[in-house]
């Protein structure tokens, strides 16, 4: 028969002879293979210790931005939640008050902003979308949690500190 | 009558000291397994209770002491709490005969490390080490759990089967040594050289039933996990559980002593009277080299169950019958043969 590729091994079948009956040499080199592992490279991250390097274009938690002054840059259009392939995002927009510049940039801004943290594939295209660079994908990624609510993540898990206020 | 009363104190703090001792190996050989058997798959093994996991026997103990304690309803209770005092108490009995070291001495007494210095030290540690199987069979057979059973009459042929090639790799011994003391073995291999220059096919019989009789892969039918479920501590949780997993250290702590005595001049080491030092520094250097040779031994017992799959029922037995059995014989014979050749 015809091999389909150039890496067939063909299986030794023949039976066993005295020495391989007596398996001891085979325990040997099984027990020589498990020995010279002891001074291989340990395959394990001390994880909390230490973390794998993440590649520059990692993509993790979102952050909402804010501008120099420290205003919230998101006016609410919901450019991210269309162009979101698991609709995770979801937000309501309220009207900027007087006196509230100081607050929000634009005249309209999100009352509430929430990311399900369980439905977000991080494709960062909320981050392509959005026209008011108001939303990043930044290093992080996702803590553990016990329960499903606590993977909504609203406006005070996303925004970034003012950096006036420090 | 006049009671030796340093005598009695004397044997009690050997005794404490003994027993302490093998409770620390045995606990710290469960790290060692676990380290071990990191290592050689690329892990780290435990490393967060304490420099290096040494913490991690403690709390592993502790989380035993502090898990429900289940009998099951149908299960023979007493029968049940035996099973696991039974393989505790056996295991720790056979460390009486095994002579830890030369005497020391301590103001002008001459003070053995050996707990009883008894001319049958062999015999009785077979005796003992026979009963082992009982606390495994009583555990499984009250348990009133199929699986249980199952391992414990997987348990009882296999140690059976074993012994048998056991004791006959060690009249070969016995024949060349001419003493069933433990003290006299390793005494005569002081003076001369090890016993396993003598008998090399001896020795591998005698590890392998030590394989088996310590229930160790490749012979740890009684408890494999994916085809019993656990094997006959199946039904046992909190300390009585500790127990067993406990007595399988100390077996294995036990036979590593046995078979360094034996095979591998116990507590002597190579030059130990032409170094000419102090009886008491040789002594103490003794059981540090007796220690050396048992921590190899532990070792190997690991090494081997971290690399060989565990044997089929069928397997285990041809070996054990088939094989053991005769070579073990051959090798009386031929031991036989060369004392009668040295003789005439």
């Amino acid at each position: 028969m015809q091999a389909l590729t150039d890496r067939v091994k063909p299986v030794d079948r023949r039976p066993l002879n005295f020495v391989e009956k007596l398996y001891i040499p085979a325990i040997l080199k099984g027990m020589g293979i498990t020995f010279k592992h002891i001074f291989q490279k340990k395959a394990t991250v001390n994880y909390p210790e230490e973390t794998r390097p993440f590649s520059p274009v990692f993509r993790g938690l979102h952050i909402l931005n804010r501008d120099e002054e420290g205003r919230e840059r998101c006016t609410a259009c919901g450019l991210c939640a269309v162009a979101c392939p698991a609709e995770a995002i979801t937000m309501e927009a309220a009207e900027r008050k007087p006196g509230e510049e100081k607050l929000y940039r634009e005249e309209k801004y999100a009352a509430s902003y929430e990311i399900n943290m369980l439905r977000c594939i991080f494709c960062g295209f909320c981050g392509e979308a959005c026209p008011k660079d108001a939303i990043y994908l930044t290093e992080t990624f996702a803590p553990s949690n016990y329960d499903r609510k606590g993977f909504i993540y609203g406006k005070d898990d996303l925004l970034i500190p003012d950096p006036k206020k420090k | 009558m006049n009671i030796d009363w340093f005598f009695i104190i004397e044997k009690i703090a050997l005794i404490s000291g003994v027993l302490a001792l093998s409770l620390g190996v045995a606990m710290y050989s469960t790290w060692g397994e676990r380290k071990v058997a990191a290592i050689i798959q690329d892990r780290r093994g435990p490393n967060r209770a304490g420099f290096m996991g040494l913490l991690q026997p403690l709390a592993d103990g502790g989380k035993l002491f502090f898990k429900e304690e289940i009998i099951p309803t149908l299960s023979h209770r007493f029968l049940f709490i035996l099973g696991p005092s039974l393989a505790m108490l056996v295991a720790c009995m056979t460390s009486a005969v095994i002579p830890w070291g030369d005497t020391l001495t301590i103001g002008g007494r001459q003070v053995s490390l050996q707990v009883a210095d008894i001319n049958i030290g062999i015999l009785y540690i077979f005796g003992v080490v026979s009963l082992g199987v009982y606390g495994i069979m009583l555990g499984g057979w009250a348990s009133n759990n199929k699986y249980s059973l199952l391992a414990s009459i997987r348990a009882a042929s296999q140690i059976i089967s074993y012994e048998l090639a056991m004791g006959l790799s060690l009249i070969a011994l016995l024949m060349l040594t001419g003493s069933l003391s433990l003290k006299d073995i390793v005494e005569q291999q002081r003076h001369s050289y090890w016993n396993v220059v003598y008998q090399p096919l001896g020795f591998i019989i005698f590890l392998i039933c030590a394989f088996a009789e310590c229930n160790r892969t490749p012979f740890d039918l009684p408890e494999a996990e994916n085809e019993l479920n656990g094997g006959y501590h199946l039904e046992y949780s909190s300390m009585k559980l500790g127990f067993y997993l406990f007595a399988e250290y100390i077996n294995m702590f036990i036979s590593s002593a046995l078979m360094a005595s034996m095979y591998f001049g116990g507590y002597s080491f190579p030059f130990m009277d032409s170094l000419g030092l102090d009886a008491n520094l040789i002594t103490i250097l003794g059981f540090v080299a007796l220690f050396i040779k048992i921590i190899c031994f532990l070792f190997l017992f690991m090494w081997v169950r971290w690399t060989i799959p565990r044997f089929r029922y069928d397997q285990l037995m041809r070996l054990g019958w088939n094989i053991m059995i005769p070579i073990a014989i051959v090798n009386m014979l031929l031991t036989g043969a060369w004392i009668l050749y040295k003789q005439g």
